[in-house]
């Protein structure tokens, strides 16, 4: 039993190394002195300053985080609003058909977003470029949002929002107090990933950014295709410390969710138990 | 009246955002398969693509390759979802697998570029063996390598929610019916987590059909997938309407996927009846 236990971390610790050695791969080069993916020659920080005094890039990166910020913002409102619209209808063919339409962006390959939103774009005239990369990125994180809002609001028991009204809340009090305060978690997570969907994304923003234009995703596939370049390397050693920030933020957000949740729920029991003995 | 105002308002953001940014596009990607690149409606799209053995090869050749990656995906993928639901700490290594998909997949691609090239981690390595350098950039089998490699984690997670749901105790009552190791997985184990083994095959064949930037950084132009012949004649020709037929066929694809891959109960039902 014991042998057979340790066989199976040796699996998983092999799993985690095949996954990590790339990153690494690449962290560990944005450190050599030379300036090829090979033959690491020596410690240096120049491939660091080279990121940072490269202007261009700086603005690219700036961009892409302004891009993200905006488009998961407004994606998490009109998807919070849509989670709400669904929830309120009552017709389940409605509901379904809605559902369905709402997924087609899940999972439709990249490509294909990104090929007909450019020419919906082009029949309306509207200039490829920020707003386009913008909307584009609005429009694919949507879903992720309603789906991550949806659950909590089915989850929301009804007698919280008659409760709410019969002690006189009006509609938009019932909405601010208590249906929002809620679904908080939801909304929070569907922020999040709506965040990380557009960062991550390249396909799309390829498709529909015109010349002007850039996201650090697009820049890094012009840069790699015209081969290695150290600059990259450091620029993902700075990413990757980034999405581990993010990672552990989001860990401990959840975590504190959590037990929160956990503590209410143990509070409401005690309550109850109180009330009953 | 109070009421239908606050409705309104809640309704007509997002389904203005499902009217133009998911039925229009659609329509729209349909409409433009019907055009040639003067603008002209015709049907001659859809005749090349049939009648051109190219794209046809190329169709087959692309869901072959997706085929591949998926099953290389789900061999490594099952394994390490099922010991991941039995070891300690699981919430941390679930999140040590979440982490690389946060890195951008271009990132990883030109990682690969380093890792497979002449002089690279992976040549070097086989020269400590006395392995004269080989060549694995620019090959078939480094674009499966690499597509399988940013294709995991969206493996692991689905079958491990699945196994995290399965009643530890129908395990432990096949054991002590005495069935086999190997029985209790086939019989008990795999039937009750194929929901999230389709769900991940879901989510890695499709995307894997539209990869045309690791066919580019990686494949070396070799491979074309149907993502590839897309964004060539989106971006590259300016044949729209030659793209968004490929791009239909892409959907169509797609909807065969989610159809094989869903649920579909009834079936399941009669199964377990009979």
């Amino acid at each position: 039993m014991k042998r057979k236990f340790k066989w199976s971390y040796l699996y998983l610790i092999f799993v985690f190394i095949c996954l990590y050695v790339p990153i690494f791969y690449l962290v560990i080069y944005s450190f050599s002195t030379g300036d090829r993916m090979s033959n690491f020659s020596g410690f240096t920080w120049k491939h660091y300053a080279e990121l940072f005094a490269d202007t261009r890039m700086i603005q690219i990166v700036l961009d892409t985080l302004l891009v993200a910020l905006l488009s998961s913002l407004i994606a998490t409102i009109i998807g919070a609003l849509g989670a709400l619209a669904i929830d309120r209808t009552s017709r389940p063919v409605m509901k379904n058909t809605i559902l369905s339409l709402n997924n087609i962006l899940m999972v439709s390959p990249d490509v294909i977003i990104g090929a007909s939103f450019l020419i919906f774009y082009t029949a309306l005239k509207v200039p490829l470029g920020f707003w386009s990369v913008l909307m584009s990125h609005i429009a694919f994180s949507i879903p992720i949002v309603v789906l991550m809002i949806l659950p909590r609001l089915q989850e929301m028991s009804h007698s919280l929002l008659d409760a709410a009204r019969d002690l006189g809340a009006s509609n938009y009090q019932v909405l601010t107090r208590v249906i929002v305060p809620y679904i908080t978690p939801g909304i929070f997570s569907g922020f999040f990933m709506a965040f990380t969907y557009s960062l991550d994304d390249f396909a799309v923003t390829f498709f529909v950014t015109g010349n002007g234009f850039e996201t650090l995703a697009v820049e890094i596939y012009a840069r790699a295709r015209q081969g290695i370049s150290l600059e990259i390397n450091a620029l993902s050693g700075v990413m990757f410390v980034f999405a581990l920030l993010l990672v552990v933020g989001y860990y401990f957000l959840q975590r504190a969710g959590q037990s929160r949740r956990a503590k209410h729920k143990r509070e409401s029991e005690a309550l109850i138990n109180e009330t009953t003995h | 009246m109070k009421k239908s105002t606050t409705n309104v308002a809640f309704y007509t953001p997002y389904v203005m955002w499902l009217a133009l940014f998911v039925i229009a596009p659609m329509v729209l990607i349909v409409y433009q398969s019907f055009f040639d690149i003067s603008g002209h409606f015709t049907l001659a799209n859809y005749q090349t693509y049939f009648q051109s053995g190219t794209y046809i090869m190329m169709t087959i050749n692309s869901v072959w390759y997706a085929f591949l990656i998926t099953f290389a995906t789900l061999l490594i993928s099952y394994p390490t979802a099922y010991l991941l639901h039995y070891a300690k700490h699981k919430q941390l290594w679930l999140l040590l697998i979440i982490l690389p998909t946060w890195i951008n997949l271009l990132l990883k691609a030109y990682a690969f570029i380093g890792i497979f090239s002449q002089d690279g981690g992976v040549n070097s390595f086989l020269g400590m063996f006395g392995i004269a350098p080989q060549q694995f950039l620019f090959t078939d089998f480094s674009f499966i390598f690499v597509a399988a490699y940013i294709e995991i984690p969206f493996m692991i997670l689905p079958i491990f929610n699945a196994i995290e749901e399965l009643p530890e105790n129908l395990v432990n009552a096949s054991q002590d019916l005495g069935a086999k190791g190997w029985q209790t997985f086939t019989k008990v184990v795999w039937p009750l987590t194929i929901s999230g083994v389709k769900s991940g095959v879901q989510a890695v064949f499709i995307p894997s059909l539209s990869l045309f930037m690791l066919t580019r950084l990686i494949g070396g132009n070799r491979v074309i997938t149907l993502g590839t012949a897309i964004e060539e004649h989106f971006l590259t020709t300016m044949n729209w309407g030659m793209g968004s037929t490929i791009g239909v066929v892409l959907i169509v694809a797609m909807f065969i996927i989610m159809f094989l891959t869903g649920e579909r109960k009834k079936k399941g039902v009669r199964r377990h009846e009979a």
